[in-house]
């Protein structure tokens, strides 16, 4: 029997124990947010406090407490038969539980998450896969797959032409082979097509993955694996706002407060933001965009609340720089020199300099 | 029946006035002013001001008619301290002619007085006398002489009789629309089994509809609001409907009263002056009014730089306006209030019982309070919940002295009052200074010795201050009373609602861990048993909330519900007049 069986069988056992000595069972699990993280600075990546949540079995929980163990039920019988659900599958599967059912499929993922927490696992190993695309790669990069009768294939990344490879929702088996010097995290489509258009993984001789805004799971672990298997620095590139810093950058490197449980195995914490920085708004003299409300709002409270920010004083800084300029500028913006001012001179010029790297 | 007084000497006089006036012109111009000066005939009045008496069209002529006679055969009833027993036919002689038939077992009129009653505009006992009566002017009754005898050319029919030992007499009778006086078409004697009563018998053109401003309406809401009365009637489809008596207790005799100095204007002050029959000022404020000692009657004179030996007759207009307003500066205690007879919370709670099957019943009976010194007393009651309909305005019923008003809602105090209290609190929903909506039914009673109407047809009370505030106290204390209840019956639907919840879900709990522990199919049962168990104990048992309700009489509660044959509502058929 599977650890992740084990674990179910464990929870379900306690609850049954409870119900049978008449006492209200009970379901623990950690909180989930960012004011149940700290930062490990020694591991780089956010760790959970240790607070959690008691779910008592009463009038206003017995909805989401039949459905935790009902979904529960249903990661058991996957995981027996070998299967896969996505999320979206598991919200359709909920249909035939009568009045228990999911309205909408919100309510299907949080409950997954609650399971996830729980028992401190990744969501796959419950046989639940998301719906999400992993992200895009292109570069100097052969990925060791298996096909669907279990033969060994290789995926060369540079034959892709002006496509790209991408990622699969579950990475965990993935082998890599590259003699690249290095990743170079992207956060939009339009820049990853320009650098691949132009042949830029050549010249530099890297990996490129367009992220497409904050990374998906299987994205942050198949940098990971792939960094830690081959030794490979991994530097992001994102528009300069609150968002590119603190949702996509931060997420990356240290992991979120939702997915706190895993963050262990989704953090990439050996990657350095490399741009686009405040400061380089103004070395660049960059066109910009006054900041938006909702970027206020993001910068202030990742100064007060982010713990990755409290450790990371340059982060801070650069934080209240962008505060003080009230700016932000976009990927693209370098496109006011020339179209490929960002590979001719911006990327080769900040990866020699890492003084101006933020990390 | 009717316990009609002859005028008082001071009424008459007044009404001899005009010509009098006329005779003293003597200037050239003036005379020939004076051709076209001549007496309005009854008849004219009534037909330029048939709205103002309640005649405005055929559907509410017929309604108009019964009402005054129910009026006065219950006023009569009651002075006489008699049970009332009342019979009402309405009989459809086709082409929009109805005969109406009244009887009642009333004290009956004396012979020398049947004519005047019926067949004289403005003759009467009660307008000259502040007292709770239905009746006020003396011009109900016979405007619908009048009516009768302008659409069907037909003589009003009255039989009486005062006691056993008296033989019946009875009258045709028709206006003499130029002089306003009785016309006598034949006249008789006879034999009548009853010991003492009143019979009308008067031919109409009207129209008979069902529905809310129907008079089977109006006959079920007055049954409601004279629990003491039996009401016999026979609708033109010749259904008979009893409203039998709930009650045999009379209500408090009401009495008759002085007016109060506040109260009074200043061509009234004049008239009085010059028709009373004291000498001095001082001894007529004592006399005439009430609550006016020696010493008060001596300060309001004093007041006024009037001697109070002054004679009243004498008294000049100029010294009439400072009357009055040394009257206004004077404190004089508020009027006795023991005269005004209200429904009483328990009948009308009975009342309402019986017409309505809702969850929970509420009535209030405020303490009288005075307007411009006449003393008044205002009464509430709601029903709620139940059969009644949730998403509509609710259903009001207005009352002034026992008498249900079914016209001009919209220009009432009483509508006027309701929307202005806030029902939120109470459980209905309202928008700002609208007619809450919800299932609720509110009553209001006014009761006073003199009911301000806006109009003669005495349908909608009239907006003072005064009257609003008492309305609005006694609303107050009947929602709150109300939201005591809405605010458990809330708390029982919650408690419910989550009961159900769990037992919604519970099995499933128990199937999960059945499957998920391979469990047998006896645990699964233990689990859904505990678990009940286990959520019962932290719940506690649960109590019902509603009223029962023994009193309500579902035939009764149909009348007057019915759909409107025409389908048109009071603002639509109003509109049309």
């Amino acid at each position: 029997m599977s650890d992740v069986i084990k674990s179910l069988r464990s929870i379900a056992k306690d609850v049954h124990n409870s119900i049978v000595k008449k006492k209200a069972p009970l379901l623990e699990m950690p909180i989930r947010s960012l004011q149940n993280v700290t930062y490990n600075p020694k591991d780089g990546y956010f760790e959970l406090k240790g607070k959690t949540m008691k779910r008592a079995l009463a009038a206003s929980t017995i909805k989401t407490f039949a459905q935790t163990l009902l979904m529960m039920n249903e990661s058991k019988k996957i995981i027996e038969n070998d299967d896969i659900a996505t999320k979206r599958e598991m919200y359709y599967v909920s249909k035939n539980w009568g009045d228990a059912m999911f309205k909408e499929q919100p309510e299907s993922d949080t409950v997954m998450d609650d399971i996830e927490a729980m028992i401190s696992v990744n969501r796959e190993q419950l046989g639940f896969i998301p719906e999400e695309k992993g992200g895009a790669v292109a570069g100097r990069l052969v990925v060791v797959d298996k096909d669907e009768t279990g033969k060994t294939i290789k995926v060369d990344c540079t034959k892709f032409g002006s496509g790209a490879y991408s990622v699969p929702t579950s990475v965990e088996e993935l082998k890599f082979e590259t003699n690249a010097k290095f990743i170079l995290a992207i956060e939009t489509a339009g820049m990853f097509q320009r650098l691949v258009k132009h042949g830029y993984w050549k010249k530099a001789n890297c990996i490129l993955i367009s992220m497409g805004g904050v990374p998906t799971r299987a994205c942050r672990r198949f940098i990971r694996r792939l960094s830690d298997q081959k030794k490979l620095p991994v530097y992001v590139f994102t528009d300069g706002d609150p968002y590119g810093f603190l949702n996509i950058y931060r997420t990356l490197k240290v992991g979120s407060g939702n997915a706190a449980h895993i963050n262990q195995f989704f953090c990439v914490p050996n990657a350095k933001f490399i741009g686009v920085t405040p400061q380089d708004i103004l070395d660049y003299k960059l066109p910009t965009h006054p900041l938006k409300e909702v970027d206020i709002k993001r910068i202030k409270d990742g100064i007060k609340n982010d713990p990755f920010v409290h450790e990371n004083k340059d982060w801070e800084k650069a934080l209240r720089l962008m505060l003080k300029q009230g700016k932000r500028a976009e990927q693209q913006a370098f496109a006011k020199y020339n179209l490929n001012y960002v590979i001719d001179k911006y990327l080769p010029e900040k990866l020699k300099n890492q003084k101006t790297w933020l990390t | 029946m009717y316990s009609r007084k002859p005028m008082t000497k001071m009424a008459k006089e007044s009404q001899t006035k005009l010509s009098e006036k006329k005779e003293e012109s003597k200037k050239p111009i003036a005379y020939e002013l004076a051709e076209k000066h001549r007496e309005i005939s009854v008849a004219e009045f009534f037909e330029k001001n048939r709205h103002l008496l309640g005649f405005d069209n055929k559907k509410k002529a017929l309604l108009t008619t019964v009402k005054e006679a129910v009026d006065n055969s219950l006023d009569a009833c009651e002075d006489a301290n008699i049970a009332p027993e009342l019979s009402v036919e309405l009989i459809d002689m086709k082409n929009d002619r109805f005969r109406i038939i009244i009887e009642d077992n009333g004290p009956g009129i004396i012979k020398k007085n049947m004519p005047n009653i019926f067949a004289k505009l403005l003759y009467g006992s009660k307008f000259h006398t502040l007292k709770q009566s239905r009746g006020q002017q003396g011009i109900g009754i016979s405007a619908a002489a009048l009516y009768g005898q302008l659409t069907t050319g037909k003589p009003i029919k009255i039989v009486s009789k005062i006691s056993p030992d008296d033989p019946a007499h009875a009258y045709d009778l028709h206006i003499n629309t130029q002089k306003n006086k009785p016309e006598i078409f034949k006249e008789d004697s006879k034999e009548w089994k009853k010991d003492h009563g009143t019979r009308i018998e008067l031919d109409l053109e009207a129209s008979y509809q069902q529905g809310g401003q129907s008079v089977d309406n109006y006959l079920k809401q007055t049954a409601i609001v004279n629990p003491h009365a039996t009401i016999i009637y026979t609708n033109p489809k010749a259904e008979q409907l009893i409203f039998a008596r709930a009650t045999d207790q009379l209500p408090k005799h009401t009495k008759e009263i002085k007016p109060h100095p506040y109260g009074i204007e200043i061509g009234m002050l004049i008239k009085m002056m010059k028709w009373s029959e004291a000498k001095t000022l001082q001894s007529f404020f004592m006399n005439e009014f009430s609550r006016v000692s020696s010493a008060v009657s001596k300060e309001i004179c004093s007041k006024a730089g009037v001697l109070p030996s002054t004679k009243p007759k004498s008294a000049n207009r100029d010294q009439a306006e400072r009357l009055i307003a040394a009257i206004r500066d004077t404190k004089i205690i508020a009027p006795p209030t023991d005269c005004v007879s209200p429904i009483g919370e328990e009948l009308l709670l009975k009342g309402l019982k019986k017409e309505i099957n809702a969850e929970f019943y509420c009535s209030v009976t405020r303490s009288p309070s005075v307007y411009r010194g006449n003393p008044f007393q205002v009464e509430a009651a709601i029903a709620y919940g139940g059969e009644l309909p949730g998403d509509k305005h609710v259903r009001i019923m207005r009352f002034a002295n026992r008498v249900p008003l079914l016209y001009q809602q919209g220009a009432c105090a009483i509508t006027e009052s309701i929307s202005s209290t806030l029902w939120r609190n109470y459980g209905l929903s309202q928008s700002q200074n609208s007619i809450p909506v919800g299932p609720a039914i509110i009553v209001v009673h006014v009761a006073s010795v003199w009911a301000p109407f806006t109009s003669e047809a005495k349908e909608a009370i009239a907006h003072y201050p005064e009257i609003i505030k008492e309305i609005k106290l006694a609303l107050q204390e009947a929602g709150r009373k109300l939201a005591q209840y809405t605010k458990k019956k809330k708390r029982y639907s919650d408690e419910l609602k989550k009961r159900s919840y769990i037992e919604k879900y519970m099995p499933y709990v128990g199937q999960a861990l059945q499957q998920i522990l391979d469990l047998k199919k006896s645990d699964e049962d233990q689990i859904e048993n505990n678990l009940k168990e286990i959520l019962e104990k932290k719940r506690g048992k649960l109590q019902k909330v509603e009223m029962e309700n023994a009193d309500y009489d579902e035939e009764f509660a149909r009348i007057g519900n019915e759909k409107e044959e025409s389908g048109k509502t009071e603002e639509e058929a109003e509109e049309n007049e």
